[in-house]
């Protein structure tokens, strides 16, 4: 067991250089050194000196990720790639290229995307199971086909009209809670109420369905019909051996969100104003922020790998009979 | 390592649930007490203040005076930073005045061996121009550490050790401020800073070619950073630039070469606001940069306002300056503007407001509604809640729709200095260059794009079509049948109206392009749109474009790519047709016009005239033209370039956007200005009023949540049965 | 003259697939088997319906010319606009061509916005404007509620009357092959004593017919579900919208299949350095927030475009291949959740008895894997598509919002409701673009899921032990 955690951080190397690698060929064939000197300083009355200039002191100055001019090993060393990754394996993001220190941006920013996921999550799987018990408690009668029914409705349905109907009814019409913003400490929470409704709601279809054939095929297993056979109650028979064993796939699906609850997302954070880290990756897109793409880049691509490595824990936890070698 | 120990100590975990708890209940207790609102975005303790709540939805890039160069940036800066000269707030059209002088600079001329020559001299004998600047004694900078000083007057945190470091998150973590007189060495160090290439100032390159010694100056600092390479603060103070010299503690002198009255329209930007040296050096230290705590996030200045909350994701906040030298309401204005009351607080202290709180709101559906809940004190008109604001009236004038005029909101609206039109790149071989053909084409095009219903529908109206690259109300436009491009429009009823397509198709068989089809090829003329396309919206756009081509006979292909591309395009010159929109510095025509000179071609100079067109009498008369003075002289002059420009047709002419804006009922002192950026400190509101209208119109309704938890509560019940009987059956 | 997109060529290459993979299931009693399951089920065969008319209109979008250019004394060759037009554009020409000025509601006769009007005398009012084309044929509007009314009584019997034909038709046919007579083999079909669910399509058909007939027919003279900010008629957009959908939802998944199935199987299965070649190659893909991916190849395909801007004519072509590269790079960034389900799912498939068993006998890998392991993890990869159709539909509205979605000039329902959400600021409230695009997607989406529904009940091994 620690030797394969062991192992497989030590996999993880290889793979957040691969990353890197991706990130600064998909980055550099579409946006040129001079592109990203060019959103930084502006359009106006710019000139070539100003951008040559600006890619000396920010380090685009080299070539990408392969030097000709220079000799043996300085032809890797001397170049973008080697210069801007190797810090990030310190976990020091270095600064953006407008000037902002990124880690301390990543800091801050990680509370607001935390303060609406975390929430989202538990009230969601709680939500998800309760409903997929009860359709399954009720399997083949108009309960189940109407719970399906009603999930697929559910799950046909944009998270964009869910935020527009949100909004709009609640915060609108209704004057329940502020359409949109944020605030530190404590003022936040009403700001929180109607992006957690609605990421809820909008997760709602999606999951009660895959939690309803997880545990319907649970239900179909030998020993639950023995259970039953035994005469115990439906409900034991449900919560005692049903949901239990129906925990291995549900945690595979839910333990490599976890680490990445920090990254945010994307459209609910930029509807409601929300300064998560969510935003700040789009706002780096956007505004071709290569310093800032490449931090999150790197930072998602560590929390995927302790996600992956956490499922595969949560595997042999639940189930003794699964060995990681 | 940094970044997890910087976040292990921001937040104790169980504190805060139990903080949480006890907020809920606060919550909940507050929706009923008839004070605050359940949907006010604002915490409770701000109900009733003298605080105006504001929106951006583009954050900051830089707050550095030498770097900002977009109304995103301006928008605060210009409460803070002060440069010598501003515009008046109600004059028009817009007018300069002093904000930190006393009276407007002197002005002397000076020829080849730095005689004074008198104002009266032909341009070409002028070499030198001096202004001289004085600026008012007493003005202090804002409280700030960098200026605090301890008991033996030595600054106190311009040497911080790294235990000293560790404990700063912001600047306001630091205990002591001080603060200092603003003298004339600020101004001249804010000059030089523009000359540093570490802080690339966007207009560095402009300076150069005027400002005596900007460049040899630039160069010096060059070799200095390449020796410097810890990034130590570098003293300007020891760095002359000859150009610019101070005489005494308050008087200070800019030597520019030759004549450029446009000069002094640069010193109402905020590129030449003051900056204290010990602003630099406090800043340079490297420990407070890895905190995000620099001089491009926490300005310091001598303006009205100074920058308390620095959070550009969630929100900045201006705090009213305690050190502000008291200046006053402007005590005149024009004719009209007593009628509407601008001028009821005239030579009254300002600023009037104590707190203004600028949220980030991106998308504009939250913004307003926002507004129209109260929680915005204004707010701008998109075209979608348009409709739901402002009708035209049978004279076709704007007006608020009823809804808005009850709730007491205000409508104000301006022409903007600015231009929208539509290039062709006079370097293609089919749409541009010089010959008869392509000009009747262009010409062609020009009546057929018509900007008239561009206007109305996308834009709902708010747009003046353009005659020509001058906007109403700088100099050299007029709004008469003189002002009118004759090339497209007639002068029928005292009104400018389109020429008929007719007189288009006849220009089109005279270029040989008879319903579009190429007369010596054969081939259907097809051209290039260069579109930066980004939603749905823009679908529609381009759409309606190729219409407006199709009426020609003419097949526009739409080239659709994103704005890297389409600045690549521009700067070599490949594009055929694009939409492009230039915004003034300065309510100066040479500002418009300069976006046609020959010289200052995107694809050959790397300049801003995006369709590259060249005509050497046009630049001739430009080379005139732009050191003049607003004379009649003047006036011919750019009444003939426009006529060579209209008959050339580089651009089809586009439009001038017009601003809407609306205002709640308690927000006064609002007069559009699109030069002016400070604006804020005559603003006033009626907190008050504005608290007991928020309160009416944010009433919560409880009855929709109620019937929904009823009805849910039903639906529940026949499973809860059925639930009990197989219960029972499978115990059976 | 024809014009072949690429996602055109692939679209029916898959028709092709799927047809011929019909031809062979139908010669296996195996595969048969589930079919015939499916069949029988009423919901299942109902969303079939409903499908195949998204289908028909998708596969007619699909066909795609350049039409000849109006006729010209001097032009001795024929020549062919730059514009690429469908067949479905040329069957519904007028609904394409009929566009007002601005948003108008649905059946109006009057634009949605008052606008000022100079009359004759030279007065100046604020009225709202009659349409140019719906209603226009209407002399008031309080003929139109008596017009709809009738248009639509009109087009249902003529839908009656062909449905009529058909009931007939598939009666007697289906008589024949039973060998009984006509009006018995209607009887039965009508009573739903037949095999296949004879009597849920011909109803659903019924339906299907009914509204589309009805739509056609009013969208002739009226708006159906109004039209759009520049005046184009939204039940138009609406109805291009279905092949977009349909490419999105089919190609992405076509493109992701094999290498999930595959890999994903291959690194539970395996274990040891497959595994970990495997997992280092979805985990490195996976890692990569998708956006960024999407965004990058997206701009690449720009930069693409821009250096080979003469290879490209006309805007469809390069719509076109912007589709076909986000269904490209959809796939990329969606098969690897496919995968590492496949893989957990297959980890704990070896370690159970009969495939140890099989091991230790000798099979080989291949077949363990062909016979074992593949059925077992089938229902995991149906479902997974299920729930990727819909998501993928409902992911390119989010891709358009981040402004990295399919070509703006491309119709989408994403498309429709990104526009659609500024909309809904309007007050009075703009809703029929959303509401169009909200029940084209829906209906889609439910009849997709409800079928494959169906046809999970009757694949999955371990259910059908059940029935």
């Amino acid at each position: 067991m620690t030797a394969y955690i062991i192992r497989r951080i030590f996999y993880a190397i290889p793979i957040l250089i691969g990353v890197n690698l991706i990130t600064f060929v998909l980055f550099f064939v579409v946006n040129t050194p001079d592109d990203i000197a060019r959103s930084q300083l502006g359009d106006r009355r710019i000139t070539t000196e100003a951008i040559e200039n600006w890619k000396h002191i920010h380090g685009y100055h080299k070539p990408v990720v392969y030097n000709g001019t220079e000799k043996g090993a300085r032809k890797i060393t001397e170049t973008i790639f080697y210069e801007k990754s190797l810090r990030l394996f310190a976990f020091d993001f270095g600064r953006s290229d407008s000037g902002r220190d990124i880690g301390h941006d990543i800091s801050q920013r990680m509370w607001p995307s935390l303060a609406i996921a975390v929430p989202t999550l538990l009230v969601g799987i709680l939500i998800n199971i309760t409903f997929a018990l009860t359709i399954a408690f009720f399997r083949a009668t108009y309960i189940d086909f109407w719970g399906v029914v009603l999930c697929v409705i559910l799950l046909s349905i944009s998270s964009l009209f869910y935020i527009i109907g949100g909004q709009f009814l609640l915060s609108k019409l209704l004057h329940l809670v502020p359409i949109s913003g944020y605030d530190t400490g404590l003022n936040a929470v009403k700001f929180l109420i109607l992006p957690v409704i609605i990421g809820v709601i909008g997760g709602i279809g999606a999951g009660t369905r895959w939690y309803r054939t997880i545990f319907l095929e649970e239900i179909e297993k030998d020993y639950v019909r023995m259970a039953r056979a035994k005469g115990l109650p439906e409900t034991q028979v449900l919560f005692g051996h049903v949901l239990r064993n129906a925990m291995i796939p549900i945690l595979t699906g839910i333990v490599v969100l976890l680490p990445l609850l920090f990254l945010g997302s994307l459209i609910t954070e930029s509807f409601f104003a929300i300064p998560g880290l969510g935003s700040y990756t789009i706002e780096g897109i956007q505004r071709q922020d290569f310093a800032i793409v490449r931090a999150m880049v790197f930072l998602g691509s560590v929390l995927y790998i302790i996600g992956l490595l956490l499922t595969d824990i949560s595997y042999t936890l639940a189930d003794p009979r699964v060995s990681l070698k | 390592m940094n970044f997890m120990s910087r976040i292990s100590h921001l937040y104790n975990i169980p504190k805060f649930l139990s903080k949480l708890t006890l907020f809920s209940a606060i919550y909940l207790c507050s929706g009923f007490d008839g004070q605050a609102a359940w949907n006010d975005p604002y915490p409770p303790d701000e109900i009733g203040t003298n605080i105006l709540y504001l929106s951006f939805s583009e954050r900051p890039k830089h707050l550095d005076p030498a770097r900002a160069y977009s109304s995103d940036e301006y928008s605060f800066l210009g409460q803070i930073y002060e440069p010598p000269l501003q515009y008046h707030f109600l004059r028009r059209p817009y007018t300069l005045v002093p904000l930190t002088t006393n009276g407007t600079p002197i002005i002397r001329y000076l020829d080849e061996d730095e005689r004074e020559l008198n104002s009266d001299t032909s341009v070409e004998r002028i070499a030198f121009t001096v202004y001289e600047f004085s600026i008012k004694p007493g003005i202090e900078f804002q409280p700030h550490p960098a200026l605090a000083k301890d008991d033996s007057g030595a600054y106190r945190y311009h040497s911080l050790d790294v235990d000293e470091i560790n404990n700063v998150h912001s600047l306001r973590d630091f205990r002591y401020t001080g603060t200092r007189e603003l003298t004339a060495e600020d101004y001249v160090y804010q000059i030089k800073r523009l000359a540093d290439p570490k802080r690339h100032s966007p207009i560095a390159g402009v300076m150069a070619q005027y400002i005596v010694g900007f460049s040899e100056l630039i160069d010096a600092l060059e070799r200095v950073h390449t020796g410097n390479t810890k990034g130590s603060f570098v003293d300007l103070r020891e760095y002359p630039l000859k150009g610019v010299e101070t005489t005494d503690r308050y008087t200070y002198r800019i030597k520019i070469k030759n004549k450029y009255p446009q000069f002094l329209y640069w010193q109402a930007m905020l590129f030449f606001a003051p900056m204290p040296w010990e602003a630099e050096k406090f800043y340079s230290q490297s420990g407070l940069q890895k905190r995000n705590i620099t001089l491009d996030w926490y300005p310091i200045g001598t303006g009205p306002f100074f920058l308390t909350e620095n959070n550009p994701n969630l929100r900045m906040v201006l705090t009213r300056n305690p050190n502000f030298r008291g200046e006053t309401y402007p005590q005149y204005g024009e004719p009209e503007d007593k009628q509407s009351g601008l001028l009821k607080d005239a030579g009254k202290t300002l600023p009037f407001i104590d707190r203004a709180v600028y949220s980030l709101e991106k998308e504009s559906i939250p913004r307003w509604n926002k507004f129209l809940q109260g929680y915005y004190d204004n707010s701008g008109i998109t075209s979608d809640s348009f409709d739901q604001a402002v009708q035209f009236n049978s004279q076709g004038d704007a007006r608020l729709t009823e809804a808005m005029q009850e709730r007491g909101i205000k409508l104000s609206t301006a022409i903007q200095t600015s231009i929208y039109y539509m290039g062709f790149n006079m370097l293609d071989e089919v749409i541009g260059g010089n010959s008869e053909k392509s000009r009747k084409l262009r010409q062609a095009i020009s009546i057929a794009m018509d900007f008239e219903e561009f206007i109305s529908i996308f834009t709902n109206g708010r747009g003046l079509p353009a005659q020509g690259p001058i906007p109403p109300g700088i100099f050299g436009a007029h709004r008469d049948a003189m002002g009118i491009n004759p090339y497209v429009y007639d002068w029928v009823d005292g009104k400018a109206r389109r020429k008929p397509i007719e007189v288009a198709h006849q220009l089109m068989r005279d270029a040989g392009y008879e319903s579009g089809v190429d007369k010596e090829s054969g081939e259907p003329l097809s051209l290039h749109f260069e579109a930066v396309a980004r939603g749905p919206d823009d679908k529609a756009r381009l759409n309606w474009i190729r219409k407006q081509f199709d009426k020609l006979g003419i097949q526009l292909i739409v080239r659709a790519t994103d704005y890297n591309r389409f600045r690549e395009k521009m700067l070599k010159g490949t594009g055929e047709i694009f939409f492009w929109g230039w915004n003034a510095d300065y309510p100066d025509p040479e500002n418009f016009l300069f976006l046609l000179y020959g010289p200052n071609s995107k694809a050959i100079h790397n300049g801003e005239n995006a369709s590259n067109y060249q005509s050497s009498e046009f630049d001739d008369l430009f080379e005139q033209m732009k050191n003049m003075e607003n004379t009649p002289l003047r006036q011919s002059l750019i009444d003939r370039m426009v006529e060579i420009a209209r008959r050339d047709a580089p651009w089809i002419w586009g439009f001038h956007p017009m601003s809407f804006s609306l205002h709640h009922s308690w927000f006064h002192n609002v007069k559009p200005n699109l030069m002016a950026n400070n604006l804020l400190k005559y603003h006033r509101i009626d907190p008050v009023q504005r608290q007991s209208l928020r309160a009416s119109w944010n009433d919560p309704v409880w009855w929709p949540l109620a019937l929904f938890g009823g009805l849910v509560g039903l639906s529940i019940l026949p499973a809860i049965v059925s639930f009990r009987r197989r219960e029972r059956k499978a115990a059976l | 003259m024809l014009v072949l997109f690429w996602t055109d060529i692939l679209l029916f290459s898959l028709v092709v697939l799927v047809v011929g993979f019909a031809i062979y299931a139908s010669r296996k009693e195996h595969l048969r088997a589930p079919w015939r399951e499916v069949s029988r089920s009423g919901v299942a065969m109902s969303a079939l319906v409903v499908l195949s008319l998204y289908l028909v209109i998708g596969l007619l979008d699909s066909v795609h010319f350049r039409p000849q250019l109006a006729d010209r004394e001097d032009a001795d060759d024929v020549r062919y606009s730059t514009e690429v037009l469908s067949a479905f554009d040329w069957l519904f020409a007028d609904l394409r061509k009929r566009s007002e000025k601005t948003y108008s509601a649905p059946f109006a006769i009057h634009l949605y916005n008052k606008e000022v009007v100079e009359s004759e005398l030279g007065e100046r009012r604020q009225v709202y404007p009659r349409l140019k084309f719906g209603g226009a044929h209407l002399p008031n509007a309080q003929k139109k509620t008596i017009d709809i009314a009738l248009t639509s009584v009109v087009a249902g019997l003529k839908a009656l009357a062909l449905w009529a034909l058909i009931v007939l038709a598939i009666a007697r046919l289906w008589a024949y092959r039973e060998s009984v007579g006509t009006r018995q083999g209607l009887q039965k079909i009508l009573l739903g004593h037949t095999v296949v669910s004879w009597r849920a399509i011909l109803f659903s058909l019924f339906f299907v017919l009914l509204i589309t007939w009805v739509a056609i027919d009013l969208s002739q003279k009226y708006h159906v579900l109004g039209t759009d900010k520049v005046g184009e008629d939204v039940f138009y957009q609406a109805l291009k919208s279905i092949r977009t959908g349909l490419v999105i939802g089919t190609l992405t998944t076509l493109v992701m299949l094999p290498f999930a199935i595959l890999f994903g199987i291959m690194a539970g299965y395996f274990g040891g350095w497959v595994d970990d070649f495997i997992q280092y190659f979805y985990t490195t893909l996976n890692s990569i927030p998708s956006v960024l991916l999407i965004a990058a190849a997206i701009l690449m395909l720009q930069v693409y475009l821009d250096n080979h801007a003469t290879e490209f004519s006309s805007v469809s072509e390069r719509a076109d291949l912007r589709l076909l590269f986000l269904c490209l790079i959809l796939g990329v960034t969606s098969w690897t959740g496919l995968c590492r389900y496949l893989r957990g799912e297959s980890l704990k498939l070896r370690e159970i008895d009969f495939i140890q068993s099989a091991t230790a006998l000798g099979v080989g890998h291949f077949s363990i894997i062909v016979r074992h392991i593949l059925p077992n993890v089938m229902h995991i990869v149906l479902i997974t598509v299920v729930l990727d159709f819909s998501g993928l539909v409902l992911a390119e509205a989010v891709l358009s919002y981040v402004q990295i979605g399919v070509d703006p000039t491309t119709n989408s329902w994403g498309n429709m409701i990104n526009s659609a959400r500024l909309e809904m600021a309007r007050d009075p409230i703009v809703w029929w673009s959303l509401a169009a695009a909200f029940i084209f997607m829906f209906t889609l989406v439910l009849a997709a899921n409800l079928f494959s529904d169906a046809v999970r009940d009757a694949f999955d091994p371990r259910l059908r032990t059940r029935s």
